[in-house]
């Protein structure tokens, strides 16, 4: 019953937008697209206006860094003579920062009116300076989550009346939630006695992996990811 | 400039981020005009743990504590929502019994907010009584959390695959000491004697008069609605517009709960109705969560009265997500190393990513978990729904006075643990 509806929809949104977005495999109860960057706007300006979609808020914006996806950090299948890696940052393995389709930006969308949900992905095409259209003009909520977006992931919006940071302090550097960024940060503070101020300092901890990322390929669950209605 | 007129000009003034009525550590800049607010610049992320990005590091079932501390005033909420994200990418479903032990304890925790909101907003337009109210009746409801999980606020009760554990047979007890006689302890743990059901039905039962005590003391106040009504009113338009939800949304007459639109768990085999309000001014918002509290107290007590009818397991017997009891890791060793491993190393979710949400007190409580197959999530976004209220902030208090910024910022029920993750 859910995927019938779910299947009513996306027949929709396919005579809606012809060709301009992909479907994306997801769960049976949800529905995923994807949409060039090019036509972000019209698609969502036709998916908030057409009465017979009417998504009518926008409830998140996730940036999201693809830069490690599907990469584990302990190698379980051939233990070398010393053992496995222990979960140490693997040398040499740096990934190519700037390869394309790195950064993604995930709305969720919500009508009210047909008590249906929607998720739309753009992938930014420039690596260097990833940029997209703003959505502030469809929805107002958009403000405040795109300016996390860029603050996190620095993910530019185009056309956005204030994008400024909003989470991370005043005059912080760099963007914490990307892959590359330490999660012990760059920066610690102190306070300095004889400045009588706080001060900024290089951080002093050293970064360890407690429990490392291991991905393994025997996936008992799959079969709940596998719906025969969507192409993979 | 020898004009005058250009002498007189808006001043800008600083509010927070320690300051009372702030609700935590909101720094707003306010641009004035004489007494009327011109512009607010809420300043946020003072609290922000980057709660996300450390759960990129961890396993899957260590994160569920981080949740808690989100939204710290309704603690088994957030739970909810990242358990049931993960549940649905494992695709596995709790027993009913956990289900229902689920709802309960949503509702339980919905009261708790509501009697915070309830109290904190009272007290920020001057009303001090009704805080000392809701502040007992809330701490009955913290014995519950204690009760069940150990810990009166910080729960990790729920698991993927059902709760951590049945619900106990017995309450904890108050202990005579120096500063509680034996007397004094009797009457406190009169309550406290059966098992747990029996403590929250007896709660159930005298809750009603005490929410008739804070509308005494509220509803028809004169003050109270000099206070609230008009004050910060939100179109159903805009409501939409700007990502409202929960009782924001409903203050301003959209009928949407997901309980109800997009029910989880067993919501859909509860009774209950949706309170709606009509202007979208702060004194309706006060009366939806009133009459929410009322509303939660009648699913509490269905909850109550099919949990006594119907033991049974609390947790899926799937050795993928749940660990090995106790009794066989003394003398089972595949056990003992199956309990290691499953706390440690954590189980793995197949790629995918999901977006899941629930009616958290405050509004649509949303997690987008993206799994790339691994024992940890690749990406997980907390959707708050204060987040999209607090950006209103600017909206609902310009041309008001700088005393209604205080009343709006109640009305909003801001909890700065979720807005700065």
């Amino acid at each position: 019953m859910v995927s019938e509806r779910i299947e009513a929809l996306a027949g929709k949104v396919d005579a809606q937008l012809q060709g301009s977005v992909r479907r994306l495999p997801s769960l049976a109860a949800e529905l995923a697209y994807q949409v060039e960057p090019a036509e972000l706007l019209g698609v969502c300006r036709t998916l908030r206006d057409a009465p017979d979609l009417r998504f009518e808020m926008l409830m998140d914006v996730a940036g999201v860094d693809y830069l490690s996806y599907a990469r584990d950090d302990w190698e379980t299948f051939s233990a070398t003579r010393s053992g496995f890696s222990r979960a140490r940052f693997p040398e040499g393995a740096a990934l190519d920062p700037g390869a394309p389709g790195r950064f993604a930006v995930v709305y969720q969308l919500l009508s009210i009116t047909h008590n249906q949900r929607l998720r739309l992905k753009a992938v930014c095409a420039d690596t260097a300076e990833p940029v997209l259209d703003s959505l502030v003009g469809i929805w107002s909520s958009a403000n405040w989550f795109e300016r996390e977006a860029f603050d996190l992931y620095g993910i530019l919006f185009r056309g956005h009346p204030d994008l400024r940071r909003i989470l991370t302090d005043y005059g912080f550097i760099g963007h914490p939630f990307r892959k590359d960024f330490p999660l012990i940060g760059n920066v610690e503070v102190q306070y300095d006695p004889d400045k009588q101020r706080v001060v900024y300092q290089p951080v002093t901890i050293t970064p360890r992996v407690l429990v490392p990322k291991v991905i393994r390929l025997d996936h008992r669950y799959e079969p709940a990811l596998k719906d025969p209605q969507v192409p993979r | 400039m020898d004009n005058p007129a250009t002498e007189i000009r808006n001043y800008t003034m600083n509010f927070g981020p320690q300051h009372p009525a702030a609700h935590g550590v909101l720094r707003l800049v306010l641009e004035l005009d004489g007494e009327v607010i011109q512009k607010a610049d809420p300043h946020i992320g003072l609290l922000h743990r980057a709660t996300e990005k450390l759960a990129e590091s961890k396993p899957f079932n260590q994160s569920i504590g981080y949740m808690d501390r989100l939204d710290y005033v309704s603690m088994m909420c957030n739970e909810h929502a990242y358990v049931l994200a993960i549940e649905r990418l494992l695709g596995i479903e709790p027993p009913e019994r956990a289900q229902y032990i689920r709802v309960m304890f949503d509702e339980i925790t919905r009261i708790m907010n509501h009697l915070m909101f309830l109290g904190s907003h009272s007290l920020d337009i001057g009303a001090m009584t009704v805080f000392l109210l809701c502040f007992k009746q809330r701490e009955e409801l913290m014995d519950v959390y204690e009760a069940v999980s150990g810990t009166r606020m910080h729960a990790t009760y729920y698991r993927p695959g059902g709760v951590y554990r049945d619900l106990p047979e017995s309450m904890p007890k108050y202990q005579v000491s120096r500063w509680r006689s034996e007397k004094e302890a009797r009457r406190w743990n009169e309550a406290r004697s059966g098992t747990l059901l029996d403590f929250i039905q007896a709660f159930t039962d005298a809750f009603p008069a005490a929410v008739d005590d804070f509308e005494t003391l509220l509803t028809d106040n004169r003050i109270w609605k000099q206070r609230t009504v008009n004050i910060g009113v939100v179109s159903p338009e805009r409501a939409m517009q700007l990502g409202f939800s929960g009782p924001m949304l409903r203050g301003s007459g959209v009928e949407w709960d997901l309980r109800k639109k997009q029910p989880y768990e067993v919501y859909d085999r509860m009774d209950f109705d949706i309170p709606v309000g009509v202007n979208g001014d702060c004194y309706d918002r006060y009366l939806v969560r009133v009459a929410e509290m009322r509303q939660a107290n009648r699913i509490i007590r269905q909850c109550v009265d099919w949990l006594r009818a119907h033991p049974g397991p609390t947790m899926i017997d799937d050795r993928k997500v749940r660990p090995p009891r106790r009794e066989r890791m003394k003398e089972d060793m595949e056990a003992l190393i199956h309990h290691f491993k499953f706390f440690t190393e954590g189980y793995e979710v197949p790629a995918g990513d999901t977006y899941t949400a629930i009616e958290a007190p405050k509004g649509e409580f949303g997690v987008y978990l993206v799994s790339d197959g691994a024992n940890k999530p690749y990406r997980l976004k907390c959707r708050a729904p204060g987040f999209a209220h607090l950006a209103s902030l600017d909206e609902m208090v310009r041309g008001h006075m700088l005393a209604d910024v205080v009343a709006v910022i109640g009305t909003q029920d801001i909890v700065f643990g979720e807005i700065d993750r």
